[in-house]
């Protein structure tokens, strides 16, 4: 009898890692449906592209490190990083876009510092800022809601053989600020941009948004998430854009249109969720969220860009070590918790 | 009304963070009541089933025992007996495996049985009233009764907390949290009656305020029984929610009393005793039926035994009779665990034996224990930190472990995870995180091991120095008075009233110019190959040997002048006692606190003690300061003298009894823990007089600038100006030396090299009479005997002046000053050294290249001795400096470095602990506690000033030495 020798405890929970992965990938679904409806199949198109180029990219640098390419594969990572990516890129967007953006997300943001788990910052981000930063106009191309293309347009979209311009329209957040950068922000300008007004709030984004809810509540009812982060990412965007609309409602959109506009649930639920770039204990992790959102809302109230998720984002994953030092439980048995990396 | 509350606000169920509840698995074994274990053939019984020193063997191979019969003896004070658990031969004493992690094998003693289970006679005590608590824990002691949940402390250390501890809750743990484990529950269903029995016996020794059994809701026919057994009588039954890990026994004081026990601590240390149920049914069959531990029961379960259930296992009974006797298929079992899933070992070895702290063996096949899956990469998910019953930031700790950071794992509070693998149990990526943290904690605890073997070295070799620098130190004092003797003489016969260095110095520097003017001379002559050449090099030698002596005279006078201070030694010897008072009453509160861990404790009456000794030092220092008030109205030095010899008095008293208590503490230490209290009240004494002897010390300090210092303030300008003029001269000097050797070389003349080796001693001597020179501005201010005025009839109260000095000597100011001296004498070592050096490479060319005269050549090695003498003396100048510097700060502060750092921290602490006492009976207390409470902080915050100034002092004058 082969007896096996280990430390204890000799049982664990069954599931593992590429679980929790594939949960949210499956919680992603709604979104992506409702993104589909109003904008065309262009986003389906970039997610499953992603998906290869991840893989592709994932396995070719597993290699080159001398890593077990299945064993790592398996932990869906890499395939939920380009989910998330493609999700945030306009459905306009041509293949070349998605390929730089996942396989930079993939190579360098993830697998140059270590692979999963040790990436500082989130890899999807990082891909979505280098090509903001590198192709601002075809980042920029949405589609106006409700104006779906059809499939075969999408894919000429996609393979490069249809020009943007004929269908790219400006989203709600982009409207908004185009009227106040222009000086004429006043109430009945407001008024007479139908896209500013929705059921809830931008129109069309709104239906996306609470879609991207809807995945992430069922990630909180599977405990795949907690509640800290989407609570604390929401109630730091929405506050300080309830206070400010209230001093100057035609200056400022209101809290439901921020909250309900651009990737600001995808951003709550399923990015600064993400587990490795995050702070950890769960007070960090409140902290950490809400000054994202606090971040969201000010650049897209004083900033140079429409939408701020990435950027914010990326500027807390540099702070949540910092926030981890100082958010250490008190352990059993001692008066206070510790602060700081050393006394 | 009022109680109804209070009753249901006292059962309140208090929670701890984290838990986990993984799969029970309780009712594969639960159903079926305890059977009879096997009786083996052979029953291995290893000395050390507890935690605590290895039984002594009282038995011979060959020899026959029957059942109950003690063959081991408890060996010390933490150690529990070991019986026969049934009749036979003892047919070895020697190593055999057992189970332990590191698969070492341990002493056993091995015997056959004979089947016949031959009872030893019993004698049991069925009304245990009659025995005495002493009695009654020798009882348990002997039966060799250890914890039975899962460490195996010795029960009898547990249950012997002496007079003076007050037990508020006695906690009965029957939770067994574990999953698969029954034999608690079983136990509670069929021996209900025999543990409460038992816990009787433990209230009656314990005397607690309040009784309760903690079970989880998961066993509800072991609740009703339990409570059915103890109705009528003070115990409680606390039904806790199912929760891993709700047995661990600070999580089940949390539950059931709110209270936390403090890391490092233990749970006697908030009132509280845990004992197991199973524990408790021994104690009851041990004192009221008088059998000693000689078996337990054990739960056999798993998916690959075909009868699982509990059975009354004798203890040394192998692993494989049990599964054999349990019917396990060996084929069909991938994994054997001794105890719960969760904490439990698994066996590798069937051959090793049930000892007493085995509760279960998992006999599990593969697919119900499956091997772990592959470690995937931590993702930080957190969900271990939200699983730790300690509140611990697991990922934190796995990766400081893995990157062997032990000092930031330490500072993330890796010694108080309790390894109960919560974390581990819901990590998505499987890493066995516990793994990590017994591999960081283990190298954690050899290091602490290796720092304590370092540090007792370090205190041995620093007993040892001191001892030696005190011979030394006496022996210097007494060279001292003899040269002040004779010098007295000297200058008596001289007619010269008193010593003067001034004169001194001026008679030195003149001999030196002489010297140097015939020098100049005789090279001059060589320049000219002079006749006389000869005659003025005797010449020149008859005047180095002249003021080599004036230099030696002043170095003399120089060195005599501090050192004649009387008052300096007594207040030297006082500080050095108070030193040694205090280190060695640390060792005593050290001992103290070792025994206090052991049990006992008289706090009022340590506290009587404390005022008493307090009210002694009070007296002491009234005392002294009486003394000090009268110096300063005579002139002599003689009566500050007399109450600082009654202090030293009083300082040798204290430190003779506080060794005789050092004695006894130890003694009794050896002894085991029975008088932990007297060893702390003497601590406390020794605490107070060393405190005492402090103060008086630092009072004399404070007290020392204010009698009248008489010191010269015109004083210094007169040998700085000789200095200065001195420097000026050599340096010509040098400079004529380095032009006449330039020339010389441009000429191609012979003596080229000499001429160099000749300004480069004069560059030295320059940079010597420099450094002096810096060294006297530096001490200028203070009244140093050297530079005292040359006019002796100016200074009519000279020998006053002595006292003030000796005592600012060890004046924070004058080690700096002295500090700079360090300096400026280092710079004219350095200095001479290298000429040293250039001079003899000069000489060494010149004997390899053979082109100089052989005379010349003598004269170059004479200059290289001269040289190298010159730079001997100014090392031991230095080495002299130094070591002052360093006696200087011992005799200061009494203390090294080390000991000084560790006083401000316990202050400190000391001083934390004060306040939150005082912060938590703000609201409760009466006003009288409070304003004590603050009285006593305010001295722990003067106490925690002193400390800290001591070490910030020291620090500096430690930085100064280097
Ligand atoms: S549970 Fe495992 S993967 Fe998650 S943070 Fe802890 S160690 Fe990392
Ligand atoms: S094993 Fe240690 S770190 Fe892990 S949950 Fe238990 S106490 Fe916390």
């Amino acid at each position: 009898m082969a007896l096996i020798s280990s430390t204890s405890p000799h049982t664990t929970v069954s599931n593992n890692t590429g679980a929790f992965m594939r949960q949210v990938i499956y919680a992603t679904l709604p979104g992506l449906a409702v993104l589909t409806w109003q904008f065309g199949w262009g986003t389906v198109i970039n997610v499953l592209w992603a998906v290869v180029v991840a893989l592709v990219s994932e396995a070719l640098i597993l290699k080159a490190r001398g890593r077990p390419v299945a064993f790592y594969l398996k932990d869906y990572s890499a395939v939920l990083t380009a989910v998330l990516l493609a999700l945030a890129l306009p459905p306009t967007s041509p293949w070349w876009l998605t390929l730089i953006g996942v396989s930079f997300a993939i190579i360098v943001a993830k697998q140059l510092y270590g692979g999963l788990g040790m990436n500082p910052f989130n890899p999807a981000m990082v891909g979505y800022v280098l090509l903001l930063i590198s192709f601002p106009v075809a980042m920029t191309q949405w589609i106006a809601p409700g104006e779906a293309p059809s499939l075969v347009q999408s894919w000429q979209l996609f393979t490069g053989q249809l020009p943007v311009d004929g269908l790219s329209g400006a989203t709600p957040l982009d409207t908004f600020r185009t009227l106040h950068s222009s000086g004429a922000g006043n109430e009945s300008e407001l008024a007479s941009h139908g896209i500013l007004h929705g059921q809830f709030a931008g129109l069309g984004w709104e239906w996306v948004n609470l879609a991207f809810l809807l995945g992430g509540l069922y990630l909180i009812s599977r405990k795949i998430i907690t509640w800290h982060i989407p609570v604390g990412f929401l109630a730091g965007l929405a506050l300080p854009a309830l206070v400010a609309w209230l001093i100057d409602p035609v200056r400022f959109a209101d809290p439901m249109f921020q909250i309900l506009s651009g990737g600001a649930m995808l951003g709550a639920f399923f990015i600064a969720t993400d587990p490795v770039s995050a702070a950890t204990s769960r007070s960090g992790r409140l902290i950490y969220a809400a000054l994202i959102g606090v971040l969201i809302w000010v650049i897209r109230s004083f900033g140079g860009y429409p939408d701020a998720v990435a950027f914010s984002v990326l500027l807390l994953n540099l702070c949540a070590p910092f926030i981890d030092y100082y958010t250490q439980p008190r352990t059993y048995g001692h008066d206070k918790p510790n602060r700081g990396t050393q006394s | 009304m009022i109680r109804t509350l209070f009753r249901s606000r006292s059962r309140k169920i208090y929670d701890f963070h984290g838990g986990i509840h993984p799969p029970e698995r309780k009712d594969l074994s639960n159903g079926t009541a305890i059977a009879a274990g096997p009786l083996p053939s052979q029953l291995i019984l290893p000395l050390n089933m507890h935690i605590g020193a290895p039984a002594k063997p009282l038995v011979e191979p060959g020899e026959r025992v029957l059942k109950g019969q003690m063959i081991a003896e408890p060996s010390g004070a933490v150690s529990a007996a070991i019986h026969a658990p049934t009749s036979g031969t003892v047919s070895a004493i020697g190593p055999r495996a057992i189970q332990h992690p590191s698969g070492m094998d341990a002493i056993c003693i091995v015997i056959d049985t004979d089947g016949k289970d031959e009872w030893i006679e019993r004698a049991g005590v069925a009304d245990y009233t009659e025995l005495s608590p002493g009695e009654l824990v020798d009882t348990i002691r002997h039966a060799g009764i250890a914890g039975m949940g899962g460490a195996g402390f010795p029960t009898s250390i547990k249950v012997n907390l002496g007079d003076h501890q007050r037990v508020e809750e006695l906690v009965i743990n029957a939770v067994e949290c574990e999953p698969y484990i029954t034999a608690d529950d079983r136990l509670m269903r069929e021996r209900a009656a025999e543990i409460i029995a038992g816990i009787h016996i433990l209230q009656y020794l314990l005397n607690p305020r309040r009784t309760l059994i903690g079970i989880e809701d998961n066993k509800p026919d072991a609740i009703s029984a339990i409570k059915r057994a103890c109705k009528g009588c003070d115990i409680e039954v606390r039904v806790v929610p199912t929760k891993y890990p709700s047995g661990g026994e600070k999580q089940l004081i949390q539950l059931l009393t709110g209270k936390e026990v403090k890391s490092g601590q233990l749970p006697a240390q908030v009132g509280v005793v845990c004992q197991n149920v199973g524990t408790a049914y021994a104690i009851k069959r041990a004192v009221i039926d008088g059998e000693p531990l000689l078996s337990r029961v054990t739960t056999l379960t798993g998916e690959g035994v075909r009868q699982p259930g509990n059975f009354e296992v004798l203890l040394g009974t192998p692993i494989r009779d049990l599964l054999v006797h349990g019917g396990v298929d060996p084929d069909n079992i991938g994994r054997l665990v001794m105890g719960g899933p969760m904490m439990g070992f698994t066996l590798h070895n069937p051959a090793v034996p049930v000892v007493k702290t085995t509760n279960c063996i998992i006999a599990a096949t593969l697919e119900e224990l499956p091997e772990p899956p592959p470690e995937q990469p931590c993702i930080r998910c957190g969900s271990c930190a939200d699983v730790c019953p300690a509140n611990l930031l697991p990922q934190q700790l796995y990766w400081h472990a893995k990157n062997d950071d032990l000092e930031k794992a330490q500072h993330h509070n890796l010694m108080d995870c309790i390894e109960c693998g919560a974390c581990a149990y819901v990590c998505p990526s499987h890493i066995p995180l516990v793994q990590y943290y017994r591999y960081a904690k283990a190298e954690v605890r050899q290091q602490a091991a290796d720092q304590v073997k370092a540090d007792k070295a370090r205190q041995r070799f620093e007993a040892r120095q001191a001892r030696i620098d005190a011979e030394k130190a006496e022996k210097e004092a007494r060279r001292q008075a003899r040269l002040e003797a004779n010098r007295k003489k000297k200058t008596e016969t001289a007619s010269a009233p008193t010593v003067d260095t001034a004169a001194l110095k001026q008679a030195s520097l003149e001999a030196s110019k002489a010297y140097k003017a015939a020098v100049k001379a005789a090279k001059a002559a060589e320049a000219d190959n002079a006749d006389n050449l000869d005659a003025l090099k005797a010449d020149v030698d008859r005047l180095k040997a002249i003021a080599d002596k004036a230099k030696a005279a002043v170095r003399d006078a120089k060195e005599a002048g501090p050192a004649a201070a009387p008052a300096e030694d007594i207040v030297g010897k006082l500080k050095k006692q108070v030193g040694d008072a205090s280190s060695a009453y640390k060792t005593a509160v050290k001992a103290a606190k070792d025994a206090e861990a052991n049990g006992d404790d008289n706090a009022a009456e340590l506290r009587a003690k404390a005022d008493e000794l307090k009210a002694a030092a009070d007296k002491l220092k009234a005392e002294l300061r009486d003394a000090k008030a009268n110096a300063p109205a005579t002139p002599a030095t003689a009566p500050q003298v007399d109450p600082v010899a009654d202090l030293k008095k009083q300082v040798g008293d204290v430190s003779s009894a506080y060794k005789a208590a050092v004695k006894a503490a130890k003694e009794a230490e050896e002894n085991g823990a029975d008088n932990a209290a007297e060893l702390r009240s003497q601590a406390d004494e020794l605490k107070a007089k060393a405190d005492q002897l402090k103060a008086d010390l630092r009072d004399a300090k404070a007290n020392a600038p204010a009698t009248p210092a008489p010191a010269p303030a015109a004083a210094p300008a007169d040998p700085l100006a000789d200095l200065k003029k001195k420097v000026g001269e050599v340096s010509s000097a040098y400079k004529a030396a380095v032009k006449a050797a330039k020339e010389a070389d441009e000429n191609g003349a012979d003596n080229a090299a000499e001429l160099c080796a000749e300004a480069d001693r004069l560059k030295a001597e320059a940079d010597h009479w420099k450094a002096e020179l810096r060294e006297a501005k530096a001490s200028a201010p203070a009244p140093a005997a050297p530079k005292t005025p040359p006019a002796p009839t100016d200074t009519p109260k000279a020998p006053e002046t002595e006292a003030p000095q000796a005592l600012t000597a060890v004046d924070p100011e004058v080690a700096a000053k002295r500090q700079k001296r360090l300096k400026a004498l280092k710079t004219a070592y350095n200095m001479a050294h290298k000429q040293y050096k250039e001079a003899h490479a000069a000489l060494e060319r010149g004997e390899r290249n053979g082109d100089i005269p052989a005379e010349e050549l003598n004269a170059m090695q004479q200059k290289v001795d001269k040289l190298k003498g010159k730079a001997d003396v100014a090392r031991d100048a230095l080495d002299a400096l130094v070591e002052e510097a360093k006696a200087d700060i011992r005799a200061h502060t009494g203390k090294d470095l080390k000991t000084l750092k560790l006083e401000a921290a316990r202050a400190e602490s000391a001083l934390a602990d004060k306040q939150r006492e005082l912060e938590q009976q703000r609201d409760s207390a009466s006003e009288d506690t409070l304003e004590a409470l603050s009285s006593e902080l305010q001295a722990l915050e003067a106490e925690a000033q002193i400390a800290r100034k001591a070490l910030k002092q020291a620090v500096e004058e430690q930085g100064l030495q280097d």
